[in-house]
């Protein structure tokens, strides 16, 4: 579905992706995760055409999507959700997703309608006539998804839907990503709460520093001594390893 | 469907302007009137619905009006071609500048400089070039008659300056309630979210800024018909770029109606000032300044946004308010 080929990516004195090549499966959730700064984001905003790579290469779907900007990428059905949610603001719920559904559907009554469908299908449908800004934390991210879903996708890209909720309302958050995966639309995401990569994962990568350090299936990429020590720090590994030990 | 019901019957109203009115003075004032409207809503479409500020609508307005001039005293083509040409030239360079601005991604203040600058070159160019009559101006020669764009009373040059204002105020309403006018609005309220969306962020930027310079030359053609008189100042001068964005912005900038309501308000106001201080050179943009500030610091909404607020104290507004809580709540 997407396959990253030697990315690369240097701002000034950091480098923001080094070499990082691998492929997202079709129909599933795969996950990023990695420290702060580890370069997650921008390697997102590379994929979707936000920033241009030093080097490397992006295919989607079959074609390489190289230099093209986002509106274009988005077209060819890869979309992405925002970290920081960017609402429109001042406009209702209904008008933010209706302007996702204009990218497929040219008849305003046409895509309001789908905005409904769609807010419906997020559990938004209470909050249609709401100004976006006036959403909570939860409204907005569940926005986020909506606009995204709206353009009917092939493959969304989540950057940290679940940052900033608490304990309940990703309970209530995760089962509406799994039904959008379930609707046929494949899934990446980035993500800090390890529960959620923990349950909704299959395949997950790590990046630390602009690099991958380790990629499997979360349960055991978590028990790599690199990914400890690039969160805990140097060091670390052995002692989370050494307490294991001393439990068995 | 709402605003477009209110849109009609607000022009029919005023359309009975020339039917009920006798005096030239006050339908005088009307057509003005309209006329900063027509001026306003070219500048909203960009500025209030984009959310790209131009500070040199005068590039696109003394283009409108250079062209009527110039082709009919060098060329003498009849002005109602020149109607056409004029819109068309004025669309042209709000293309142009568009393309020069959004293909380098200038946004906010920067955006604003450069419109002032591609304004202010065209100032000079025509106060240098020889077919615009350069500094002395240009004089269109009188030949009363509806054939040559020059009515003998007023109610003539009532209905083209209505029908103008019309065409802008459609366009204003279709913006609100089409694909193109979603993906303008979602341009100006966040342009990174909007392309992440698909939406082609200098494709839409472009569409609005021809839109908006074809009204803006339209109105141009108007002023040019109706005063038959240009020189650089008028036509490409900081006064016509100033009362372009003044208008929405004392009426509401990204509504259908603040354009009418700032002109309204703004010919009010000038009337007064005429009647107070007499006809001090100057002194008319002193008030535009002040009301400006006055506006953005206290009712940066706009006088559509002060008619929405006494709206949302009536007891309907109320009622709405809490149901939508309850629904939220529930």
């Amino acid at each position: 579905m997407l396959e990253l080929r030697g990315l690369s990516k240097r701002f000034g004195g950091v480098q923001a992706a080094r070499d990082v090549s691998f492929t997202v499966p079709a129909g599933r959730i795969s996950s990023l995760i990695g420290p702060n700064g580890a370069g997650k984001t921008t390697l997102f905003a590379l994929i979707t055409g936000f920033h241009r790579p030093d080097a490397g290469s992006v295919v989607f779907d079959g074609a390489p999507i190289d230099g093209l900007p986002p509106e274009a990428i988005a077209r060819r059905g890869m979309v992405r959700t925002f970290q920081i949610v960017q609402p429109f603001a001042g406009q209702t719920v209904r008008d933010n997703i209706a302007v996702g559904a204009h990218l497929r559907i040219r008849s305003r009554r046409a895509a309001l309608a789908k905005a409904e469908e769609v807010a419906a299908a997020v559990g938004l449908d209470d909050r249609l006539d709401m100004d976006a800004a006036a959403l909570t934390v939860a409204g907005r991210k569940r926005l986020e998804v909506a606009r995204a879903l709206a353009t009917e996708p092939k493959l969304i890209l989540f950057d940290e839907v679940l940052a900033g909720l608490n304990p309940s309302e990703i309970r209530d958050v995760l089962p509406l990503i799994r039904a959008i995966r379930d609707r046929g639309v494949t899934i990446f995401l980035i993500e800090h709460v390890m529960q959620a990569v923990m349950s909704l994962s299959e395949h997950t990568w790590v990046l630390n520093q602009g690099e991958l350090i380790a990629e499997g299936a979360p349960q055991e990429v978590v028990r790599d001594p690199h990914v400890i020590e690039a969160y805990l720090g140097k060091g670390m590994a052995a002692r989370v390893g050494g307490r294991e030990q001393a439990h068995a | 469907m709402r605003p477009l019901v209110v849109l009609a019957v607000t022009f029919a109203l005023i359309g009975l302007a020339p039917f009920a009115i006798a005096s030239d003075y006050w339908l005088n004032l009307v057509i003005m009137t309209l006329y900063a409207a027509l001026l306003g809503q070219a500048w909203n479409i960009l500025g209030g619905y984009g959310g790209q500020f131009s500070f040199g609508h005068a590039a696109f307005f003394g283009t409108g009006a250079y062209a009527v001039a110039v082709l009919q005293v060098e060329l003498g083509l009849n002005p109602w071609l020149g109607l056409a040409a004029g819109g068309l030239l004025a669309a042209g360079v709000g293309a142009f500048v568009g393309f020069c601005t959004f293909r380098y991604g200038l946004r906010g203040s920067y955006f604003a400089l450069v419109t002032l600058a591609f304004a202010e070159v065209l100032r000079i160019l025509s106060n240098s070039v020889w077919f615009t009559g350069a500094g002395v101006g240009i004089l269109i020669p009188l030949e009363r008659g509806a054939a040559s764009f020059q009515f003998v009373d007023k109610a003539g040059f009532f209905w083209v300056i209505w029908g103008m204002a019309l065409a802008a105020f459609a366009t204003a309403w279709w913006i609100g309630h089409s694909r193109f006018g979603a993906q303008l609005m979602a341009v100006r309220d966040n342009e990174d979210a909007a392309r992440a969306l698909g939406v082609d962020a200098f494709r839409v930027k472009m569409a609005a800024i021809t839109l908006s310079g074809f009204f803006s030359g339209l109105a141009g053609v108007f002023y040019a018909q109706y005063f038959l008189y240009l020189d650089p100042y008028i036509a490409y001068g900081p006064a016509i770029s100033v009362e372009s964005l003044l208008v929405p912005i004392i009426g509401g900038m990204g509504t259908i109606f603040g354009p009418l309501l700032g002109a309204a308000a703004l010919q009010a106001v000038a009337e007064l000032t005429k009647e107070v201080v007499g006809e001090a050179p100057g002194i008319s943009l002193a008030v535009y300044g002040t009301l400006l500030v006055v506006m953005v610091l206290f009712m940066p909404r706009g006088l559509a946004g002060l008619g929405a607020r006494i709206a949302g104290l009536g007891p309907r507004a109320r009622r709405r308010r809490a149901a939508r809580l309850e629904a939220r709540n529930a």
